[in-house]
């Protein structure tokens, strides 16, 4: 019985030790490149469903908003 | 489709501050940090001119070129945004942008710099589209949704104009062919004088 916690106290404390050991995976920066996450395309949703050209004409569609000129006469 | 670019008309910008409001409230952004401001030139003499100002998204950004850590990255259509998971806080992007764009969070301990923040074009960052930690770190992300920036949309005069660069040319320039004023405000003429002026004869043959 006494061996059996003798053991298991000293697995608990290499378990506990040696987990300061653990090396956690290293960022290499490469100057000049972007390091971040990626990043969706604003059509890639279900409003436009990947089409580019959609999304295009209706970013420019609303773009005319902003031009009165069109808008009032 | 070219770039995607504000355009702010300093001979129609009123200060309403309406751009500022709406910024803050649509990305709600928090207290100490203004993705937008209006600078007022030669304020309380006369003929002074404000603009609305916020990062340009400049082709060839100098926050870019800064950063230690490469969190920054320009999107197809040309708007420069950053990964706040990166981001270290460093401040090196404040000193480089002729703009003052970038901003940092103060509200910690011991006058503590955040992660930093600037006007994201409404379009988010890297994380997936209209997802909770989108816009919990970015902000709205409006360009997915087939809008634009809500500072120009706002825009009560629409002095602040946003879309792509081509689109809001043709406006901007519609608009000063029809009150025949305000082309001259840009431009290398007035920041450095005309040189056809300078290099014009003095009593010459």
């Amino acid at each position: 019985m006494i061996r059996k916690a003798m053991l298991a106290l000293l697995l608990g404390t290499l378990v506990i030790g040696l987990s300061g050991c653990g090396e956690r995976p290293t960022k290499i920066y490469k100057q000049g490149k972007y390091q971040g996450k990626k990043d969706t395309q604003p059509w890639d949703n279900e409003q436009f469903k990947g089409d580019r050209m959609a999304w295009e004409n209706a970013e420019k569609a609303r773009a005319q908003n902003e031009n009165e000129y069109t808008r009032v006469n | 489709m070219a770039r995607m670019k504000f355009l702010c008309d300093a001979e129609r910008c009123i200060v309403c501050n309406g751009c500022v409001t709406a910024c803050k409230n649509e990305n709600e952004v928090p207290w100490g940090v203004n993705r937008r401001r209006v600078v007022t030139i030669n304020q309380g003499v006369p003929g002074e001119k404000a603009v609305s100002v916020a990062c340009m998204h400049c082709s060839d950004a100098p926050c870019m070129a800064v950063c230690p850590v490469d969190c920054f990255y320009k999107t197809d259509e040309g708007i420069v945004l950053h990964d706040k998971d990166l981001c270290i806080g460093c401040g090196y992007c404040f000193y480089a942008c002729p703009f003052g764009a970038p901003q940092f969070p103060q509200d910690g301990a011991f006058g503590l710099r955040g992660k930093m923040d600037k006007c994201t074009y409404c379009a988010g960052g890297p994380e997936p589209n209209f997802s909770q930690a989108e816009f919990k770190k970015y902000g709205r992300n409006r360009i997915a949704e087939g809008k634009l920036p809500l500072c120009a949309e706002m825009c009560s005069t629409k002095a602040l104009l946003a879309g792509d660069a081509d689109v809001i040319s043709d406006i901007y320039r519609t608009r000063v062919l029809r009150r025949g004023t305000g082309s001259e405000i840009w431009g290398w003429g007035t920041a450095y004088g005309r040189p056809e002026k300078a290099a014009s004869p003095q009593g010459g043959k």
